[in-house]
């Protein structure tokens, strides 16, 4: 068995064992010189603008860190280093965009923003002139997402049921599962033209709200299966069985002892599915015909909503019409952040529980 | 390789919380010494300090002082990466790499520290197997993923992969109680033949693997759930076993309590 | 834990009422719901062709690899060779911004980030999957297009002489280079949900052993998690594909339309299968609409097999997971 056997001077071991490390104000003093450096350098050639000199200071910090902690740390340490801060360069590439669009959505949204938008319709409003509001896509927009999740909810917890409590790694249960995972990748303008191809053409329906929550709740229904199913599994056993045990029939089991033990999940699963496909546009594009007044009834004829809504502002390009686009923006997503957030707060609520 | 570890006043934190209280020992070069305890006593919080993996827990933090023949491995420009590349680790479920060959898993931690050409790293490999009873059954599948061997193969494995780099000190983490009693042998012998190299730190909830293997033994206890774990007595193996000084050590030794 | 209760035999009610004829309803409903999952996926291909046909018949030009499009011509020619193209190029540039962002994103939320905000950050990037996608395209055309013209200025300046990045227009509005960004930008969260759950499955095991090894930070990713979650990140970026290609309503919006074939990406012009659809739909005629179905036949058929691969890239590794 042939090991080396060095022995190390108590020299040797130090070194071994220490590692040169720059101070920590390295990193705050490196990007000050290099905000510094960009900014003297936009000053000789204004070309670039603010974006441009900021990505300039930016590359012009990575290679000064770099060579910075190649000189003092060592190779290890520099591409440590590197990593680092390229990860979080990544974190504030996708969080300047977020950032934006929520600004953005809140300003401008503000200007068209307000009581009457919300109380009127775009009935007689000329796309030039400011005015008029969102109510007509508003109830539209309700209606046509309520048809979607009474289809898409009932029939995305009885999928679910099967696969947990019937399905057992049968090869229909597998593939249904599977599918159900190829399914969430569906095109939502797939699903609109699905809808169009095969019940409005061949059953005869008419574009209506009803078209478009037959389309919607295609989309929802894998949603709904996959966060069902994974409420259901959450459920023990035990229950199952203590039920069984007493003589409960299987589908009673399911109704009255694990669908409401896993209800929170399920319905909080459920809101977060409709808050999914209020904002859909392209599918309804395809379903529905726009128009400028209220229509309650989803059966029979143009039914507005919100997505079309802001589709059609900003189609007429007007000053006016872009700011109501904007707003018809913020009302859209204020609806889906007040779905998500009390899906959320319902699952907190019974966590506490 | 082979140096001796101090360890002097050593009390070990989680956060706020003190997890093991005023420890001092010797672990001497060149022999096995055996942690004991019952669970929860905080021997194996203690092995994970002499190698500084104890701080990769947020908040986790030591005071006192812990010397690697006179270093300091908490001095203030002492490097904890460097530090476990010189006190190497074995844990108690093997590990090794599954994506990675076999050899590709044994030069994983050279290939860290420096480009090595791919004949001393052939070399490497066969020693280190070698050195961890390992060779003569990997020989003809080093390309083979390291998850096709068993559990006592893949133990000896990480073995091998943890003095490929060449470490001053091996310190084991209940290493074989995931494993079955034959492949717990096979360990047992090794640990025997590698203590000729190595200073070995080994942490066991089998006092009789202790006895079998180990030239000291430490024994820790604790005084009951949230207080610290303290070193309770620590002797040569033989004493430890059959005189103990401490009443604890006793009650524990014949199984009492554990 | 052995049960001595099958729960699959019928259990009857304690008065010997049989629930059995219930029971078989109830199972019955629920394999049926479940069918119905099969049985839309299966439908959607159908329908499709089905009234796609007759527009195909009476097309004049090869449907896959022409690109004009006047369906409702006296002679139909449409193809979709510029629409084929625009979808993919769009797509691909997307994935080549969005998959590493997306992973470093995700590597950084499940292994650098402190605990305490982890949850959070996670939260927060998610956030952007729930702009839904026509805010993406106003923003796109509204903020994005005006301020990234002295990029694409730039890229045209310093790097033209690679023939995706040179602009002969000097305008740098409505291409397929802004759509790209956009798309990146939507299916980033996408590809970094799905990468954060990989990463944070590392099982803690390895990444020990990397440190023990003396592994710096960096090191221990490289050596015990990418490895591990490689799988999963070439899933996410399948999935993130995916999306880029079926995403209609922004890149409707940010192009103009038209039907070339052109790798100068940032020059005007372009069109994606699913923009095209959402275009030309209210003014098509029978062909146009039967022109349209097709097309939209073609990104199911795309969109399909590029999910199932993405699924199954994932259930191959489990075989191979290490989780043992």
């Amino acid at each position: 068995m042939a090991i080396l056997d060095r022995t190390i001077s108590d020299d040797d071991l130090h070194n071994l064992l220490s590692q040169r490390k720059l101070p920590r104000w390295t990193t705050l003093a490196t990007s000050a010189t290099a905000i510094a450096g960009s900014a003297l350098l936009s000053f000789f050639s204004p070309v670039s603008g603010v974006a441009g000199t900021a990505v300039f200071a930016f590359l012009l910090f990575i290679v000064l860190q770099t060579g910075l902690s190649f000189a003092v740390e060592g190779k290890r340490y520099a591409i440590d280093r590197l990593a680092t801060t390229l990860l979080l360069s990544a974190l504030t590439a996708a969080l300047v965009p977020l950032v934006s669009i929520l600004l953005t959505v809140l300003i401008r949204g503000l200007n068209a923003f307000n009581a009457s938008f919300l109380t009127s319709t775009m009935r007689n409003v000329s796309p030039r002139r400011p005015g008029g509001g969102i109510l007509h896509a508003l109830i539209g927009t309700l209606e046509q997402v309520t048809i979607a999740a009474a289809i898409g909810v009932p029939l995305g917890i009885l999928a679910a049921v099967y696969l947990v409590e019937y399905g057992n790694r049968s090869r229909l249960a597998r593939a249904i599962s599977f599918f159900v995972d190829v399914m969430t990748g569906i095109p939502s303008i797939v699903a609109g033209l699905f809808v169009y191809t095969g019940f409005i053409l061949t059953l005869g329906l008419q574009r209506s709200g009803l078209a478009a929550g037959i389309a919607l709740s295609i989309l929802m229904i894998p949603v709904v299966v996959r966060s069902t199913e994974e409420m259901l599994r959450l459920v023990p056993r035990d229950l199952r069985e203590a039920s069984y045990a007493l003589g409960v029939p299987k589908y009673r089991t399911i109704l009255r002892v694990v669908i409401p033990s896993a209800s929170t999940g399920i319905i909080t699963g459920a809101m977060l599915a409709v808050a999914r496909v209020t904002g859909e546009t392209a599918p309804l594009l395809l379903t529905t015909f726009l128009t400028q007044s209220i229509n309650t009834n989803p059966f029979n004829g143009p039914q507005a909503s919100l997505p079309i809504y802001v589709w059609d502002q900003i189609g007429s390009g007007t000053p006016a019409s872009i700011d109501r686009a904007w707003a018809g923006a913020l009302t859209l997503i204020l609806l889906v952040m007040i779905l998500n957030l009390s899906a959320r707060l319902i699952a907190r609520a019974s966590r506490v529980k | 390789m082979a140096k001796r570890i101090d360890v002097s006043h050593l009390n070990i934190y989680y956060s706020e919380f003190l997890a093991v209280e005023d420890v001092s020992l010797a672990v001497a070069p060149k022999a096995v010494t055996a942690f004991i305890g019952p669970s929860g006593c905080g021997k194996s919080t203690v092995l994970r300090t002499l190698n500084r993996m104890h701080e990769v827990t947020p908040g986790a933090r030591i005071e006192g002082k812990i010397l690697l023949d006179h270093e300091d491995i908490y001095g203030a420009d002492i490097d904890p990466v460097n530090v476990r590349s010189t006190i190497g680790m074995v844990f108690q479920k093997p590990n090794p790499f599954p994506t990675m060959s076999i050899y590709g898993n044994v030069v994983a931690g050279i290939k860290l520290k420096k480009r090595t050409k791919r004949s001393e790293l052939d070399d490497v490999v066969e020693s280190s197997l070698r050195g961890a009873n390992l060779w003569e059954e990997v020989k003809d599948r080093l390309d083979r993923p390291g998850s096709v061997l068993s559990g006592g193969q893949q133990q000896r494995l990480c073995i091998a992969r943890a003095i490929a780099i060449q470490p001053q000190v091996l310190l084991m983490d209940e290493p074989c109680s995931a494993l079955d009693p034959i492949s717990t042998l096979a360990i047992e012998e090794l640990i025997h033949e590698l203590k000729q190299s190595y200073t070995i730190v080994i942490v066991t909830h089998n006092m009789q693997q202790a006895a079998r293997v180990s030239d000291s033994t430490a024994f820790f206890n604790i005084a009951g759930t949230g207080k610290p774990g303290k070193l309770i007595e620590m002797n040569t193996t033989a004493n430890i076993f059959s005189s103990p000084n401490e009443k604890a050590t006793e009650d524990y030794i014949s199984g009492r309590f554990g | 834990m052995t049960t001595l209760i099958n729960p699959e035999a019928p259990v009857g009610a304690p008065l010997g009422k049989s629930s059995r004829p219930r029971d078989a309803l109830f199972a019955g409903i629920s394999r049926g719901s479940g069918i119905v999952v099969l049985i839309v996926m299966g439908a959607i291909g159908v329908f499709l062709l089905w009234k796609a046909l007759p527009a195909l018949s009476a097309n004049t030009a090869s449907f896959l690899t022409t690109s004009p499009w006047f369906p409702d011509d006296a002679q139909p020619k449409f193809g979709i060779a510029a629409l084929a193209f625009g979808t993919l190029l769009s797509s691909v540039i997307a994935m080549v911004i969005a998959v590493p962002v997306g992973i470093g994103v995700a590597l950084y939320t499940a292994h650098y980030a402190p605990r305490r905000f982890a949850p959070t950050l996670g939260y927060i990037v998610d956030l952007l999957a729930a702009v839904p996608s026509i805010i993406f395209g106003l923003w796109g055309l509204q903020i994005l297009m005006p301020n990234s013209i002295g990029l694409w200025r730039w890229l045209d300046d310093h790097f033209g002489f690679i023939p995706l990045f040179s602009n002969e227009q000097n305008i740098y509005t409505r291409s397929i280079a802004l759509a790209a960004v956009v798309l990146a930008i939507m299916i980033l969260p996408t590809v970094s949900a799905i990468s954060r759950e990989v990463f944070a499955q590392v099982p803690p095991g390895h990444i020990e052993a990397a440190l023990a090894l003396g592994a710096t930070r960096w090191e221990t990713m490289r050596t015990a998690v990418f490895p591990f979650a490689r799988p999963g990140m070439v899933s996410a970026a399948m999935l993130g594909l995916g999306r880029a290609l079926g995403e209609t309503i922004a890149v409707a919006l940010i192009l103009s339309a038209t039907f070339k074939i052109n790798w100068q990406v940032t020059e005007p012009g372009g069109n994606t299968f699913a923009a095209n659809i959402a275009l030309k739909w209210n003014e098509a005629g029978t062909i146009g609409l039967g022109a349209l179905i097709a097309s939209g036949l073609v990104l199911y058929i795309i969109t399909f097999a590029v999910n199932m691969a993405a699924r199954l890239v994932v259930e191959r590794r489990r075989d191979f997971s290490g989780a043992n």
